[in-house]
């Protein structure tokens, strides 16, 4: 009984903690003027918003292309961070511990140490100032998440299992679909889930390699925040959040394995 | 159904040496229960790992019904495995789990689901079709496993350790059940044991692997009345080996002229007798000998004697074996119907 009422105190201080500070965006995006020191604007206005979503601002397209490059490095790092992981889990061989240094590396390098030397080799190459060179970019902080989850899964996985079932007959194809892929889901989805937003929340590898010509939602925040037009960058941020709120609830029930975790935490369990 | 033929099948792991497999032949015949047997690190789980297409041999062939499977893929082999561990899918029920090798050969749905009802009343777990995996013991896991490889009438089935996982209590049910399901659907049986008394209880034939090499093949009852060597004898539970020679029909040792049966090859070997067909009591081929020890065993109980400077092991009844005395002298025979002559040690 004690237990729940605290457990119930802690989803909610958890949630305000989240939904504070999204208030004085709120507040922001529909404020027609807001000096120091009121309490509320002046006036309430839908201006922000109707200049964030028309065509004019480039906000929608920003959207949409920012959703599009962090779901192709997702499914990028994936494609390179489940085989990399399971080699990492399942295997030992020699300087594995030296791999896992380097796989790290670049989650605790900051991306402006890096940014700009890579910078000239992308030139050098011809990937500067596109997605493709962004993507690619967005992979060297990205990678080091998705391989290193999977890596925790593949350490408690029993490959007998898929060997079990090429003796059922699978091929290696109908075992990774029908048995493997099963068995890793709810850990790819995390993984995939901070691939995701990791992508979705870089600006300065975008800002160096897409030299201003690949715009994604952070850059296009940034610009109006230069400006100090308040209102809209509080739409844009509200916006940016939305799609990574979406994503985790979407995921939140393989992360968690069990209901939906943002509803879950007030809700009491049943048995 | 099909023989399977083993040609001199050799497996050396990577920068060792000692091969854990040495140019094995071995044929199962076709339809057999076979059980292949040896203690850890003998090389039956790496027989049993080549023949179901996990590695690759460095030397050697597998037949199977006169066609090479060396080279196949496993999925393409027509073996089917249950490993020692059930290995159920978690995410599958048990009638998924059951109809897994079907739905991977893209039969329709509802073929799979009489095939799987009827599979599932074989091995008794009628009605349980709805459950997980993880709600099932032990036994009822197994037995789902053994469902899963035999729906797909293999035309080899390889059975890891089918009974070691299982309670005490539940061995002899499952030994019955594997017995019947393989008279029911004849299809050619390799069980792998570390367990002697499984693998003759188990099997029409034994193969017995020692260091890498196969060391006798054969029906379970030659491993006891005619071992090929002291391992082999060992293994079973031989403890008496006597050396001298074999000559017109007596064995001269230690223990004086004992009288042999029939056909024992003339020359100097090892003399051995089971330690449960030593008698006590007059009779042929007779012995004194000194008790130096009693050891009650619960069903039987364990006789050290000593006689001509010769250890010998006598396995008798409790009841038997009340009325001797350590220290005494006590009349025992060596039945020569039950004496054999094993190749004196190299």
């Amino acid at each position: 009984m004690h237990a729940d009422r605290l457990r119930l105190l802690a989803a909610f201080a958890l949630a305000l903690w989240m939904i504070l500070p999204t208030i004085p965006l709120v507040v922001w995006s529909v404020a027609r003027g807001w000096r120091y020191p009121d309490l509320l604007p002046q006036g309430w206005s839908l201006k922000a918003w109707s200049f964030a979503l028309s065509g004019k601002s480039g906000v929608l397209e920003s959207l949409a292309l920012t959703t599009g490059i962090a779901s192709a490095v997702t499914v990028l790092a994936a494609l390179i961070g489940v085989p990399a992981g399971r080699a990492l889990g399942l295997y030992r061989f020699r300087g594995k511990g030296l791999v896992t240094l380097f796989l790290l590396a670049p989650a605790v390098l900051p991306g402006i140490a890096i940014a700009f030397g890579l910078h000239g080799v992308f030139l050098r190459l011809g990937l500067a100032g596109t997605v493709t060179g962004v993507m690619l970019a967005h992979l060297i902080p990205v990678l080091p998440y998705m391989t290193l989850v999977m890596a925790a899964v593949f350490s408690r996985f029993d490959p007998d299992i898929e060997a079990q079932a090429r003796l059922l007959g699978a091929t290696p194809w109908q075992t990774f679909r029908c048995v493997t892929l099963p068995a890793i889901l709810p850990g790819l989805m995390t993984a995939a889930l901070f691939a995701f937003l990791v992508s979705w929340s870089q600006y300065v590898l975008t800002l160096a390699i897409g030299g201003g010509r690949v715009q994604t939602l952070p850059l296009v925040l940034f610009s109006f925040a230069g400006a100090g037009r308040n209102d809209i960058t509080a739409a844009i941020a509200l916006l940016y959040i939305l799609p990574g709120l979406a994503v985790l609830i979407l995921t939140a029930r393989q992360v968690t394995g069990r209901g939906a975790a943002l509803s879950g935490g007030l809700r009491q369990w049943p048995r | 159904m099909a023989a399977l033929t083993l040609s001199g099948l050799t497996k050396r792991y990577g920068g060792t040496s000692q091969a854990a497999l040495h140019r094995l032949d071995l044929s199962i015949a076709s339809g057999s229960l076979t059980a292949l047997l040896g203690p850890s690190g003998s090389g039956k789980t790496t027989t049993m790992k080549l023949i179901a297409g996990l590695i690759a041999p460095d030397a050697g062939d597998i037949r199977l019904g006169g066609r090479s499977i060396r080279d196949l893929a496993p999925e393409r082999r027509g073996v089917a495995m249950v490993f020692q561990n059930p290995l159920l899918f978690p995410h599958l029920t048990v009638a998924g789990n059951v109809g897994f090798g079907l739905r991977m050969r893209g039969l329709p749905a509802d073929r799979i689901a009489s095939s799987v009802a009827l599979m599932l009343s074989r091995v008794r777990l009628t009605g349980l079709g709805d459950r997980r995996p993880g709600q099932l013991s032990g036994g009822q896991q197994q037995r789902t496993a053994l469902a899963r490889a035999l729906i797909l009438r293999p035309d080899v089935l390889l059975l890891d350790e089918p009974l070691s996982n299982l309670d005490p209590s539940l061995r002899d049910e499952m030994r019955q059940l594997i017995r019947e399901l393989h008279s029911e659907t004849g299809i050619t049986t390799l069980v792998v044991t570390h367990d002697q008394t499984e693998a003759v209880a188990l099997a029409d034939h034994v193969a017995l692997l020692l260091d890498g090499r196969l060391a006798q093949a054969g029906p379970p009852e030659t491993f006891y009345q005619r071992p090929a060597t002291q391992a082999v004898a060992r293994f079973f539970g031989g403890v008496n080996f006597i050396p001298g020679t074999a000559r017109a029909g007596v064995f001269d040792s230690a223990l004086g002229p004992l009288r042999l049966p029939a056909g024992i090859a003339e020359g100097a070997g090892l003399l051995t007798i089971r330690p449960e067909a030593l008698r006590f009591g007059p009779g042929p081929n007779p012995l004194i000998a000194r008790v130096e020890g009693v050891t009650f065993l619960g069903t039987q109980s364990r006789i050290d004697l000593l006689a001509g400077g010769v250890r010998l092991q006598a396995l008798t009844d409790p009841d038997a074996a009340s009325d001797l005395v350590r220290g005494s002298d006590v009349a025992v025979t060596l039945p020569p119907q039950a004496l054999w002559v094993l190749p004196s040690a190299p």
